[in-house]
């Protein structure tokens, strides 16, 4: 992969620039990503797979490949989704060490938070801090 | 049953009633706002909001406790609000009114106050399935700190309570039924006089859930012969963080204090040559003066208009809604009792109401998605949750023909 994880983040922000300030776009873009997002095995739907989030349920499971970390999820919301798709394309097969080193700057530049709104920010947040606290175990994990 | 329609009830004016809600003339992203979240919370009429900036601009003063003019002028209109919330719900005695934050603190007090202390282990509190969280948490709390046993009464899929079950649940155990009057998630109004009635040949007391009521049914404590009523003053045009508790007299008189405020009214010699122990023995501390000032005119709104003209006019637009929905494939309408209020509860199939919610936002509707704080009863229902919409006075039929097209759109353009 050559993008870095900053690239990716700029080609989003890019990409919801074509959208405007038109807030039905947007949230037709982002399901439309989650659309095409695979969806998850059923065997990975388990409880304790499941992030906490506002009104959505959203199933979260990794494996370390190659020293990287790979995420699948899946969500039981297009929106979800489509959210998820943004992180999983920033964070799929990085090392621990890029995952939790990155800032994710896009989410304010594509005005992500007006979508997400402050009450489903917090399935989001604990999205983004699950998948931080998965690279910070394969971090240890990998030093060991 | 009281009817909450009243087929010979004046028509309103809904063009000059919108003309006083402020908030209803916005754009919400590049649409005109279509505000059909009113089970959550109403908007407020230029007055009331006029009423709250007059208290803060002329005699914002604490009350019952000064004598200067504005401390006068404060708690005589504080006073006022009890005597209009009497009238408007025709208590025998305005000292019968407690002002509670909402809906929740008043359930919160007859838990902990008259629950915690005429409960006992065995004893039994009956709620309903389809209650709100407000109305289940505190009595299973007030449960385990007694030994007391919440039941349920068990509803029908259309979403009825079934009477012949909580004849059954009734019994020498019963010291408390608590339901609610109007469903938030479903819109199904109680047969509340017949579950009162019940209870009391029980011997059990009852307190009745109004949060939804209150705005769209007839609410008469001495004819319901309720023991406890309890309210929220936004859900009726008025403002957030005060709310009503009836009570009768002789259970408040038996009820100890909530929160420790019953000793200042010893403190207090001047409002105590003025006023009765009741209600002071429950609102300890300042409490919400502004809000509970500006109240009185949310009250004044509503009997102007008559509550019999503002339920015939959401009965209509339930009935436009209802029937434009069940036209639209795919969709499924949860809560079909042949009598309720201006609620319409619905899944769409193959589209998450989460989803549903945010593309309607998008449009500039808002409407309610989730499990609207009633877990259980969409655990019976075996559904995650649903989208909601709810009517208020100032909500039109155009509006409703609106949301009708464009859910109608969403649906369609999902099935390609």
């Amino acid at each position: 992969m050559n993008q870095t994880i900053n690239d990716i983040q700029d080609e989003i922000i890019d990409e919801f620039s074509l959208l405007g300030d038109d807030m039905e776009s947007t949230i037709f873009y982002i399901m439309e990503l989650g659309g095409k997002m695979p969806p998850l095995e059923e065997k990975y739907k388990t409880e304790e797979n499941i992030v906490k989030g506002c009104q959505s349920k959203v199933w979260l499971t990794t494996a370390l490949e190659d020293g990287k970390v790979h995420f699948m999820a899946d969500s039981n919301t297009d929106i979800t989704k489509g959210l998820i798709s943004l992180l999983i394309r920033l964070w799929d097969r990085r090392t621990p060490g890029e995952i939790l080193g990155s800032d994710l700057y896009f989410i304010d530049r594509i005005g992500m938070n007006r979508v997400i709104g402050s009450q489903r920010s917090n399935g989001f947040a604990a999205m983004i801090k699950k998948m931080k606290l998965y690279a910070l175990g394969y971090r240890q994990q990998l030093e060991k | 049953m009281q009817d909450t329609t009243t087929s010979n009830a004046p028509s309103i004016d809904i063009t000059a009633v919108r003309a006083r809600f402020p908030v209803l003339h916005q754009q919400v992203n590049g649409y005109p706002l279509v505000y059909f979240d009113n089970a959550a919370t109403t908007q407020k009429p230029q007055q009331v909001i006029d009423a709250l900036t007059r208290y803060y601009n002329d005699y914002n003063a604490n009350i019952h406790r000064g004598i200067h003019t504005l401390a006068e002028h404060a708690t005589a209109d504080f006073e006022a609000t009890r005597k209009a919330v009497q009238a408007f719900i025709h208590a025998r005695e305005a000292e019968e009114i407690i002002f509670t934050s909402g809906t929740t603190g008043g359930i919160n007090l007859v838990a902990q106050t008259y629950g915690r202390t005429f409960l006992k282990k065995g004893d039994e509190v009956i709620i309903s399935t389809m209650e709100h969280h407000s109305n289940i948490v505190p009595w299973q709390l007030v449960c385990e700190q007694t030994g007391a046993v919440l039941k349920v009464i068990p509803i029908t899929t259309s979403g009825e309570l079934i009477l012949d079950e909580y004849k059954k649940l009734l019994s020498d155990k019963t010291r408390l039924v608590s339901v609610v009057y109007a469903s938030n998630a479903l819109g199904t109004v109680n047969p509340v006089n017949t579950v009162i009635r019940l209870a009391h040949e029980a011997g059990a007391k009852v307190l009745i859930d109004a949060a939804q009521a209150v705005v769209h049914c007839p609410v008469d404590v001495q004819e319901m012969d309720c023991d406890f009523l309890v309210f929220s003053g936004h859900k009726l045009y008025g403002p957030t963080g005060m709310g009503i508790l009836y009570g009768k007299r002789e259970l408040l008189e038996a009820m100890p204090p909530y929160q420790g405020g019953g000793e200042m009214i010893s403190e207090v010699t001047f409002a105590r040559t003025t006023f009765n122990e009741l209600p002071y023995k429950f609102e300890a501390g300042t409490p919400n003066i502004g809000d509970v000032i500006a109240m009185k005119r949310a009250l004044e709104f509503v009997s102007n208009l008559g509550k019999p003209a503002i339920a015939a006019h959401e009965a209509q637009l339930l009935e436009r809604i209802t029937a434009g929905l069940q036209d639209i494939p795919g969709i499924r309408i949860i809560g079909t009792a042949p009598h309720k209020i201006g609620v319409v509860s619905f899944v769409v199939e193959g589209l998450h109401h989460f989803d549903l919610g945010m593309m309607l936002d998008a449009k500039g509707i808002a409407i309610r998605t989730g499990h609207h704080c009633t877990q259980p009863l969409m655990d019976f229902l075996g559904i995650e949750g649903t989208n909601r919409a709810s009517f208020a006075v100032y909500n039109t039929p155009e509006e409703v023909d609106y949301f009708l097209d464009t859910v109608g759109q969403i649906v369609r353009k999902r099935k390609k």
